[in-house]
């Protein structure tokens, strides 16, 4: 987020043909704007110029590994859910360098980097994935250690998030209590709502910065009725999710559990691809892998995402620790749901549903960690 | 060293504390002291078992010859250890070789009258092999960690 | 601490001397940039890197009070530390750091300190050693156990026979196996603790070692009555970044980087002795 946060005040309204201006002025302002878009049969983020590059009139179908497009009956610009991408991917980039290396007589030198990343306008940011960015800010920009490169990236992007719709079939952020509201962590945040011909969007100014751009734009006062509409929407939301996980002393639950047969279930299911790590807009690991030229003369060191379900990830001397894919995919949950806690003080699921919905057999987060919930129930 | 002093020494020693003063007593009367200069053997492998032992001072080697390997000692027992067990089941004879790395105090007991004491009072009897089994518990585990090899690269 | 600008660069220092331990086991002693100062606390690690090969956490192993040379010992056994033994006097290396948790002997001061190491496990602790006797008046009794695979797998023998000769400290060797010609302890380490001198009720263990030879020796020190949080043990896992960002660390709750390596038993109970954790 870029400026002094404001008080949630005056809500206003921009019709939707007003958007293309907000565009305009972001673009002017020096923002790279990335957004939703459709490509390869998703709804992914990237760089887009207009309006006119968003999914307009699309919606998704999410299932345990399903997804499907489906034309709405409307002309919605945001009417769906979320897709495989991330913010996380222009924040914590896939594949970056760190630095370079070269012989220097009989030792050598260590190059630093220059970093300038653009500064990103992001379009379309739901609730849970605030939650997300506020997440990977407690793993990156906490000290002793801060990451420059999310820490370059983070500070000065602008942020248009939007109250959600539409509730993705694998949604949970009811019961993670990260949505659909968005509550904070915005410039503008907007709620589309269509009724007959009229098109708009009741908007909040989470900031100073977002005011600014929102004057550039000529926003209306929203009457009652509008903001009452824009209630309705998000009330309508919360109200649909397709999936639910209770959290009552989750982390207890998961730390009685290390040996429990549901892991053994899930095993047999689990292929170890890496798709939810992927697609997680809180998974954060990465590996380092240095490379020299053909020649020896120069090195490099890289960092690429990486996922605790490979072999390698917790290689030491001879073997991996974590061998079996039981071993991996009980990691990967406790991790999330479990550790997390302790390390970052929050849970680490953001309950966007990615993970069940890009899983190729369609495992549930929310369902084994029922079934380890109901198991206890069963004893008692 | 007299009874009076065979007491105190078991009774003082970890194998035999807490057993009653009389069955103390009855042991003290049946000890013995024996020392081994270092590098004497105490026993060999495939000799009659007739003695328990008990280390005072010093300290001993379990050990085996293998061909063409040589002497590989697998355990040391030190001052307060009991030394052997064979002595109890048929077909009472040594299964290592001990010698003594240092100079070494021991005490010991005759085998045959131990063997005839715990089958005649079961009371006896009963003391005796709980610290007998407790000590080879002890000893079983300590060895599987041993062959565990922890410390191969 | 010498501040570094970007934790993921490493500094260029020179090797000075390198001492063949053991048959693959060597310490190098390295020359800060610039003929400068590198300070550590007793437990911590650095990632040292060879140009174009790769990165490996070693563990500081020399006396954290002697600040101008910087000691590590390295078995020789993948591709990164295989280069590291093949450094030769004048070589570079790169290192960043340090990084991690300390042995905590601030904790210990009043109190008898209990060290049980095997193996390679003696070379992170050496600092650890040399801190506790050069400031030997502030703690109670200290007793250190050591075991080995065999008499030719002692690491640092000559150290522990000099420390063995002080009158203030227990150092009580056994090895897993010998030949008839060794005069010393055969056994596991864990049967030298009940012939350590410590009290049980108060005093501060320190182990490390293969994951296996630590949690018999746990085992054995609880069973003395050595209660949890009084026990502190050093983990190893994958590294990659090691300062808590890469994720490859994780024990548990606790990022081995920045949590560990050396951490209370209490802290770990949950996950310590599970498999595949």
């Amino acid at each position: 987020m870029s400026d002094t946060p404001i008080k949630h005040g005056g809500q206003s309204v921009i019709e939707c043909d007003q958007l293309q201006q907000l565009f305009r002025a972001l673009t002017a302002d020096g923002y790279r704007v990335v957004g939703p878009t459709l490509r390869d049969g998703a709804i992914i983020y990237d760089d887009i110029t207009s309006v006119e590059d968003l999914p307009t009139g699309w919606t998704d179908e999410q299932d345990g590994g399903l997804y499907r497009l489906t034309r709405r009956k409307d002309e919605a610009l945001f009417g769906y859910a979320v897709g495989p991408h991330s913010w996380k991917k222009f924040l914590h980039p896939p594949v970056i360098r760190l630095w370079t290396a070269s012989r220097d007589g009989d030792g050598f030198q260590v190059n630093q980097e220059s970093d300038e990343p653009p500064r990103f306008a992001f379009i379309g940011v739901r609730s849970c994935e605030l939650h997300a960015i506020a997440i990977q800010d407690k793993v990156f920009l906490t000290e002793p250690y801060v990451d420059p490169i999310y820490q370059a990236r983070r500070q000065n992007i602008f942020i248009v998030a939007i109250n959600c719709g539409h509730s993705g079939g694998t949604c949970f952020c009811v019961s993670m209590k990260t949505g659909p509201k968005v509550t904070f962590g915005f410039d503008l945040a907007l709620t589309e709502i269509l009724e007959g011909e009229r098109h708009y969007f009741v908007v909040e100014a989470g900031t100073e910065k977002g005011e600014q751009m929102l004057e550039e734009v000529g926003p209306a006062e929203a009457d009652s009725e509008a903001q009452v509409k824009a209630e309705q929407v998000v009330a309508q939301t919360a109200a649909q999710m397709g999936r639910q996980l209770d959290t009552t002393d989750i982390k207890e639950l998961l730390y009685r559990n290390y040996d429990h047969s549901r892991w053994d279930e899930v095993a047999r299911r689990c292929l170890t691809c890496a798709n939810c790590t992927m697609v997680c807009p809180t998974c954060f690991c990465t590996t380092v892998e240095d490379v020299s030229d053909l020649t020896g003369e120069h090195a490099e060191r890289w960092r690429k995402w990486d996922s605790c379900f490979t072999l390698d990830f917790s290689y030491i001397h001879g073997g991996s620790v974590r061998t079996s894919p039981k071993s991996r995919y009980r990691q990967w949950m406790t991790h999330k749901l479990a550790t997390w806690i302790d390390q970052f003080g929050t849970s680490g699921c953001v309950g966007c549903g990615r993970c069940i919905t890009w899983c190729p057999v369609g495992i549930d987060i929310t369902e084994e960690a029922r079934a380890i919930r109901e198991s206890e129930k069963k004893q008692e | 060293m007299s009874t009076e002093e065979f007491e105190a020494a078991l009774s003082e020693s970890p194998f035999f504390r807490g057993m009653e003063q009389r069955q103390t007593h009855e042991l003290a009367m049946q000890a013995a002291e024996e020392s081994f200069r270092a590098g004497e053997f105490i026993f060999h492998e495939g000799e009659d078992a007739q003695k328990f032992y008990i280390i005072q001072a010093g300290k001993v080697t379990l050990e085996v010859l293998v061909p063409d390997r040589g002497i590989t000692v697998v355990q040391t027992i030190s001052a307060g250890d009991v030394l052997g067990w064979s002595w109890l089941f048929p077909p009472h004879r040594w299964h290592f070789d001990s010698r003594a790395v240092e100079a070494t105090r021991t005490l010991s007991i005759d085998a045959d009258w131990l063997r005839q004491r715990i089958e005649g009072d079961h009371d006896f009897g009963y003391e005796m092999m709980k610290r007998i089994a407790r000590v080879m518990v002890t000893r079983l585990q300590a060895t599987r960690l041993q062959v565990t090899d922890v410390y191969r690269t | 601490m010498i501040a570094n600008a970007d934790p993921m660069m490493p500094r260029v220092f020179r090797v000075r001397r390198k001492i063949r331990e053991l048959r693959d086991v060597y310490t190098l002693l390295l020359e800060p940039p610039g003929n400068g100062e590198f300070s550590f606390a007793a437990g911590q690690f650095n990632m040292l890197y060879v140009f174009g090969v790769g990165e490996v956490p070693i563990s500081m192993s020399g006396d954290p009070g002697q600040t101008q040379t910087l000691v590590h010992t390295v078995r020789s056994v993948g591709a990164v530390t295989r280069a590291i033994s093949a450094l030769k006097s004048g070589d570079a290396l790169g290192v960043r750091g340090p990084f991690g948790s300390h042995w905590p002997l601030e904790k210990a001061a009043g109190r008898d300190v209990v060290i049980i190491t095997g193996g390679l496990g003696l070379a992170p602790l050496r600092p650890a050693v040399h801190q506790l006797l050069a400031q030997r008046a502030r703690f109670g009794k200290a007793a250190l156990l050591y075991g080995a695979r065999t008499p030719r797998d002692i690491l640092y023998q000559r150290e522990l026979e000099r420390w063995r000769g002080r009158l203030d400290f227990q150092v009580e060797v056994t090895v897993d196996a010998a030949p008839g010609s060794w005069r010393g302890n055969v056994g596991v380490v864990t049967t030298l603790v009940p012939r350590a001198s410590f009290d049980p009720a108060t005093a501060i263990a320190f182990v490390c070692g293969p994951e296996v030879m630590m949690r018999f020796s746990v085992l054995e020190l609880e069973k003395c009555g050595v209660s949890k949080e009084r026990i502190f043990i050093s983990m190893e896992r994958n590294m990659k970044c090691a300062i808590g960002f890469c994720g490859h660390c994780q024990f548990g709750s606790a990022f081995l980087c920045k949590d560990g390596p050396i951490l209370a038993c209490d802290r770990v109970q949950t996950w310590f002795g599970k498999r595949e954790i």
